[in-house]
């Protein structure tokens, strides 16, 4: 790199240089990696990548925990997430763009040019400020404009475009009087410069450019996190279906299945499309859409929705609405409808910027006014009003909300939740009424021991459980909890399907009933089968989750689709507010719109479609990592995790933060308490100014950082 | 005060390098994975 007497001149090309190169080495493919956590993982990801064929490359990001790949056109990213999870490692398809950040690199580029410049003016001020004077202070102001002046122009690009879109129609904006500092401070400057006077702010220019380009740069990385958070939500959909061809399975990306085609679903997927079921019959899982926990049957012929579960399985059904067509997402284009009243939501730095902008322009304007009023002298009256503008700390304003929302959306992904809006912490921190669905959300499927069954099988069925990793094996072995396992041999897991072993000779089966297609669980010993009777348990936590809300002054209350008996007994055992059960998507909305109009704000956790519309019309939503995509879609924060404690912990965190941007803000306003009056009365000497500035922004960041869960 | 000649320029010079230095940093992709970075130190390959 050459040295140049002008920064910008050689950052410019450099930035795009940077540009260029990230593109050579695209990747082709991007996995998505929500658990990795350790250099083991890295390691284990990578090795197992490399040895995969198609792969040229692959590395892994563990602050994204994502995997770029560069590999040979029409390579099957199937058989790379098969080979992941046999290595125990969970993955996702990441669909679309590969994420390029060339505009945040282009903003620290600039950051990196207006700290240099700042660094090096605010030597040379040191010595103007130590009592250099005559042709020695001038001398030192020279050589501060010709390095503040380009570096000024280069860094405080964005405000001016951002200031100069809003003026253009009209409006003022926080870039407005940031700009006019910036401008006014080089400006007014320089012309003293020349004429030989001692006050010269090209340092408080330079700062303000530098703080307040650290302010962008922090938030511009939270709303790379929220806007990856979606891409991560997205790619935890099924983007793949086996589609019969011709009489083999062939995965296919499901963006190429066609109205018509044969669709093969496994126990346990969820249906991506409409269809008709072509096997004689299936049972379904329509909870996410009803709400209802029983499965329900259907036989050949009948019309299947997308979102439905297979239960029993593998079936065949011809599909019949894809991709947008689809019942699912045409319900949930409507509750795009009740979204909007969201986005119209005004974040906090908006609103500050709306009272900063016009009071601190009819300050320095009535500054100026009055000075030259009082004294006839302009040159005066200018330089008072300049001081002014770049006093009032723009800075500590501009770095109070990003600086503490970083903090608070990094800390709550490091705790597996993903926050995706940039104003879902704001609006969670002000929910007083807690609203929950039932199915899925609070409770879980289990399993229960027959009453029919002897209890010397008692060991039997539970040392089966042990060997299966189903989650419904393992509610079997809570429900068996005091009974010692019997001694099995010869354990032998069919994945989907069930688990068989040896017991004494005898060949015992615990899983999907081998005699038909109804996905009930039997217990067999050699032909003796027993039923397993589903029901639903409460999730680890959700009495723990339940009760801190009400500590929190939170009201919780339970909605629910399902039956009245069902939903009572669940909400005896949480100590919920209130509850309603039976109630369809519409009540559902009705009753968070009603809770809305008694002056409530609304917290809305689910996960089915039929909560999405309360969902969209609540003031903030949680939904957990196993949802709809229609409902994540609608959630402000999606906790992966899926611990329920998420939810506690969400709201404590998004408090917390929002304490913070207020004191924040309460920071700013007191330093302009003192500093407006000094300067309007014409005391305000560059010295200030360049202390009032750092000062405020450090101690609005050093607040930022003292966020905290509760 | 003569001196000046040489010290401003010299303290030109080396924020200069710190600013080179920086951008660097940044071309070299430094800043895209710093809790992989700090992990794979300990894997031994």
């Amino acid at each position: 790199m050459t040295i140049s007497a002008c920064p910008a001149c050689t950052a410019a090309p450099m930035a795009e240089s940077t540009a260029q190169r990230g593109s050579d080495a695209a990747p082709t493919h991007e996995l998505v990696l929500p658990h990795i956590h350790c250099a083991g993982c890295i390691r284990t990801v990578e090795t197992v990548l490399a040895n995969q064929p198609g792969i040229q490359s692959a590395r892994v990001n563990l602050t994204q925990k994502r995997a770029r790949i560069v590999a040979v056109e029409a390579a099957d990213p199937l058989a790379w997430i098969d080979a992941l999870s046999r290595a125990g490692i969970e993955a996702h398809e990441s669909t679309g763009q590969t994420l390029t950040d060339d505009a945040g690199r282009a903003l620290i580029v600039r950051l990196g040019v207006s700290g240099f410049a700042m660094m090096n003016v605010m030597l040379l001020s040191v010595a103007v400020w130590s009592g250099a004077t005559d042709a020695t202070r001038d001398m030192f102001h020279w050589i501060s404009a010709s390095i503040a002046l380009p570096a000024a122009i280069f860094s405080a690009q964005p405000f001016f475009v951002n200031a100069w879109s809003a003026l253009r129609v009209r409006r003022l904006n926080m870039d407005v009087p940031i700009s006019l500092a910036i401008l006014l401070a080089c400006g007014m400057s320089l012309y003293e410069v020349m004429a030989g006077g001692d006050h010269a702010y090209f340092d408080a220019a330079l700062s303000l450019t530098f703080f307040l380009l650290a302010g962008r740069v922090l938030d511009q990385r939270m709303r790379r996190a929220a806007r990856s958070a979606a891409k991560d939500l997205a790619a935890m959909e099924p983007t793949r279906v086996t589609r019969i061809e011709e009489g083999h399975h062939v995965s296919r990306p499901l963006t190429e299945i066609a109205v018509g085609d044969q669709l093969w679903l496994t126990a346990g997927s969820r249906l991506p499309v409409d269809g008709t079921l072509d096997v004689a019959e299936a049972r379904l899982d329509r909870s996410m859409l009803t709400g209802e926990s029983d499965p329900v049957m259907r036989h050949r012929g009948a019309a299947l929705q997308a979102g439905e579960t297979v239960l029993g399985g593998p079936i065949q059904i011809t599909a019949t609405a894809v991709g947008e067509d689809t019942t699912l997402r045409r319900m949930a284009r409507l509750v795009g409808i009740a979204e909007s009243a969201k986005s119209a939501y005004t974040g906090l730095a908006d609103r500050a910027a709306a009272i900063y902008a016009p009071a601190v322009h009819l300050i320095a304007f009535g500054a100026f006014v009055g000075w030259v009023w009082a004294t006839s002298d302009i040159r005066l009256a200018l330089n008072i009003a300049v001081a002014t503008l770049i006093i009032t700390c723009p800075c500590a304003l501009g770095l109070a909300v990003p600086a503490v929302a970083t903090a608070a959306t990094g800390r709550l992904f490091r705790n597996g939740m993903l926050v995706t809006s940039d104003t879902a912490l704001e609006r969670l921190a002000e929910v007083d009424v807690a609203v929950f669905d039932k199915t899925g959300t609070l409770t879980r499927a289990v399993l229960l021991t027959p009453d029919t069954l002897p209890d010397d099988l008692h060991p039997v069925l539970l040392g089966l459980a042990q060997a299966s990793h189903h989650p419904l094996a393992q509610s079997l072995v809570r429900a068996l909890g005091d009974v010692t396992a019997a001694k099995l041999t010869d354990i032998r897991e069919v994945p989907g399907e069930g688990v068989s072993a040896d017991w004494f000779g005898a060949q015992v089966w615990l899983g999907r009933d081998p005699a038909d297609n109804s996905g009930d669980t039997v217990f067999c010993v050699n032909d003796t089968c027993y039923a397993l009777p589903r029901s639903e348990e409460l999730l680890p936590n959700a009495r723990e989750v339940v009760g801190k809300l009400k500590t929190m002054g939170l009201p919780v209350y339970l909605l629910t689709g399902d039956r009245s008996d069902k939903a009572q007994a669940i909400a005896q055992q949480l100590g919920v507010d209130g509850v309603t059960a039976g109630v369809t998507p519409e009540d559902k909305l009705r009753q968070v719109t009603n809770l809305t109009e008694a002056g409530h704000k609304v917290l809305m956790v689910g996960d089915g479609l039929n909560d999405t519309g309360a969902m969209a019309a609540a003031h903030a939503s949680i939904a957990p990592g196993s949802a709809l995509e229609a409902s994540r879609n609608a959630a402000d924060v999606v906790i992966v995790s899926g611990a329920l404690t998420g939810v506690t912990q969400a709201i404590a965190t998004s408090r917390s933060a929002r304490k913070r941007i207020l004191e924040n803000f309460g920071l700013a306003a007191s330093y302009n308490a003192v500093a407006i009056p000094l300067a309007l009365m014409g005391f305000a000497t560059p010295l200030m100014a360049a202390l009032a500035m750092s000062l405020s922004s450090v101690t609005v960041i050093l607040n930022a950082l003292r966020l905290k869960d509760s | 005060m003569n001196i000046l000649v040489i010290l401003v320029p010299c303290s030109l010079l080396l924020g200069l390098l710190a600013l080179a230095g920086f951008l660097w940093t940044i071309q070299s992709d430094q800043y895209d994975d710093p809790d992989g970075d700090a992990n794979r130190i300990l894997n031994d390959d």
